[in-house]
């Protein structure tokens, strides 16, 4: 169950900060991991908008989530300078070791693998983060080791 | 007697260990002192170690934690010789032969620390400025000839001045640092290295129009760059150059820090306005100008890192000795990105003129792979690729223009010859398909047409498709992606025959 007295304690932080919504929504994913749907009315009703105005914004951005993710979140860069270093191969390798594809979030719940257009550390591609922490030239061999936290 | 040892504190150094070399180096001793500084930006290096000695910082690098003991028996502490020293930090070719103007302190200093700030030219800028009229700072940045750093080069110091020309109760300045092009992180390297540099081009800008507050509208890939712009705007409001009246001049600015969420188009500037807002992040028509109608419908200057990173140089030295630098139209220093597939990839902050030639093969040393560069990509996703005979192009906007192609946010890509261009092409409509606000047609419909039409092989349609999205979308997102798959089809024509 969604602790909606939790939520509520973070839309009033935002709702009267000019524009603030989507820091709100940004402080909601920091206490649930997502955006929980049963705190959409409570976001309207503070920011005086419509639901479907909330629903908008929060599709609209590949940032902010519905559904929990999984327990680890594995990020792969899909943008040129990391493509240039070979990250189309190494997410396919990662797809096929994790048993997801790119988007996706495993039955059990262990991992989420997604997408993201560029970290900035674009001279030491490819880069993939996990669980936010940030690893650069990452190759194919040592991704195992790296997403069971064994280090670079 | 106390070494100051500097472990830079960048993202990119940081993902290479220099926090753990941090610590690890801090433990060998109690006569150290760590300095996490900024980066200098040579990403190659990284995590470049420096010690400072009689003689200068002399420079380690790549440090990894395992070196550190064989670094001790050598002696580092006093600069001793070693596979990994680089000598002198500022002698090394790389950083040597750059133009360090915007870039002046990154590396140099610790970021948050106000004082060295100030020992290295900070502040000057700011405290001329609050001496001279509005009208005055905007002159002198007009003469510098600064244009926009961001990709679109609009003339800084007119934009400014139709800000202070319009009539408004409230003002802003937005900081555009959404820096999503893929080859690029100057603006992170700038904001993590020198903040109250950005503070201070952003306090000043507001002096110039006349606007009290501010927004720094950054991406959120960007988690440490949050971490030290809100220490150091909160160390810059203790020190009263953030505020309320500041320095005692009776003027005020307030600056914020506002994070996207993972929206490319947001580096658009009226889609940051929208999200900025808290709106889903879709694209304005433009006229009215964010300049006329901008945040929350008040003018609005709406400048890139670089460009208000730029301004207090140029109001310390004066704008003619920004003008200085650079050829033709192209004034002053722009900071290139080596990337990709590149053996030493980094920061370059040069004048404009420098051919792609001259930045790939002396900075760049060619590709990290050890094979053939078969093409450049410069200029982001929306940017032209560049073959090698095109190596002789300068790096200045009016060249790139003329070759069709763009400078962007000084982004460079490079590809050695296993990349299929096809693929590459394909990528473009596919990341605006992606990436598209929806707003027009022409860029949310023609980038999964242009998709399709890669794979069906119509390249004629294709061709016609192209130059629809580019004469009307509304704005660069669809405008330019026609860039990258025209160019990867006139070079290399061979990736596209099945």
């Amino acid at each position: 169950m969604v602790n909606i007295d939790k939520a509520i304690d973070v839309i009033d932080r935002y709702k009267n900060m000019p524009g603030g919504l989507l820091e709100c929504l940004h402080g909601l994913q920091a206490v649930f991991g997502y955006v929980p749907k049963e705190s959409i009315n409570d976001i309207a009703e503070g920011f005086n908008i419509s639901r479907a105005e909330v629903h908008g914004v929060i599709s609209y951005y590949h940032d902010f989530k519905t559904s929990p993710r999984g327990r680890k979140v594995v990020r792969i860069c899909q943008a040129e300078a990391c493509q240039a270093m070979g990250s189309r191969a190494l997410t396919k390798r990662v797809e096929d070791l994790l048993g997801i594809k790119i988007g996706e979030t495993g039955d059990d719940g262990a991992y989420s693998l997604e997408a993201v257009y560029c970290f900035g550390n674009c001279s030491l591609s490819p880069n993939v983060e996990i669980d936010g922490k940030l690893h650069p030239r990452v190759k194919s061999d040592n991704f195992k080791k790296l997403v069971k936290g064994g280090g670079a | 007697m106390t070494v100051n040892v500097y472990v830079p504190r960048d993202t990119a150094s940081i993902s290479m260990g220099a926090d753990e070399v941090a610590t690890a180096i801090a433990n060998l001793s109690e006569d150290i002192k760590v300095v996490r500084n900024g980066t200098w930006g040579m990403t190659y290096l990284e995590p470049l170690v420096e010690v400072e000695t009689e003689n200068g910082r002399v420079a380690y690098g790549p440090v990894r934690v395992e070196d550190i003991q064989s670094l001790v028996e050598a002696d580092f502490l006093k600069g001793g010789e070693h596979l990994l020293c680089h000598g002198i930090t500022q002698d090394i070719d790389y950083l040597k032969n750059q133009e360090r103007l915007t870039f002046e302190r990154c590396g140099l200093i610790d970021p948050l620390s106000i004082d060295d700030y100030q020992k290295n030219g900070g502040l000057v800028g700011l405290k001329r400025a609050l001496k001279l009229s509005a009208k005055e700072i905007i002159d002198d940045v007009t003469t510098s000839g600064l244009r926009g750093r961001g990709g679109a080069a609009f003339p800084t110091g007119i934009k400014w001045n139709t800000v202070f020309e319009a009539k408004a109760n409230q003002k802003y300045i937005c900081c555009n640092a959404d820096e999503g092009d893929s080859g690029t992180f100057s603006d992170r390297i700038l904001m993590e290295s020198d903040p109250f540099c950005l503070i201070e081009g952003m306090v000043i800008a507001g002096l110039a129009v006349g606007a009290t507050k501010g927004y720094i509208y950054l991406r959120s890939e960007y988690p440490l760059c949050k971490v030290v712009l809100n220490d150091a705007i909160k160390i810059a409001e203790a020190q009263n150059y953030l505020g309320n009246d500041i320095l005692g001049s009776g003027s005020d600015f307030f600056l914020e820090v506002r994070i996207g969420a993972g929206s490319y188009v947001c580096g658009e500037e009226t889609a940051m306005l929208e999200s900025l807002e808290g709106k889903r992040g879709m694209v304005r028509a433009k006229p009215p100008l964010p300049a006329h109608v901008g945040l929350f419908g008040k003018p609005t200057v709406i400048n890139n890192v670089l460009t208000l990173a730029s301004i207090p140089i140029i109001m310390a030295k004066g704008g003619d000795y920004y003008k200085d630098f650079g050829i033709g139209r192209s004034r002053g220093t722009i900071a290139f990105q080596l990337t990709g597939n590149i053996k030493c990839g980094g920061l370059v902050e040069k004048a404009f003129g420098i051919t792609l030639g001259e930045m790939i093969e002396e900075y760049g040393q060619g590709t990290f792979s050890g094979q053939n560069v078969k093409a450049v990509q410069v200029g982001g996703p929306l940017g032209a690729y560049i073959p090698l005979e095109e190596f002789d192009l300068p790096l200045d906007y009016e060249a790139f223009s003329e070759a069709g192609a763009v400078l962007g946010h000084g982004g460079i890509v490079v590809f050695d010859d296993t990349a299929d261009m096809k693929e590459q092409a394909k990528f473009a409509f596919d990341f605006c398909v992606i990436e598209s606000c929806g707003k027009c047609t022409p860029c949310r419909i023609g980038s999964t047409r242009g998709s399709e039409l890669i794979d069906k092989g119509d390249f004629e349609l294709m061709r016609e498709l192209c130059d629809l999205m580019d004469s009307s979308s509304l704005c660069a997102m669809g405008g330019m992606t026609p860039i990258p798959v025209k160019s990867a089809i006139k070079h290399w024509q061979d990736d596209f025959k099945d």
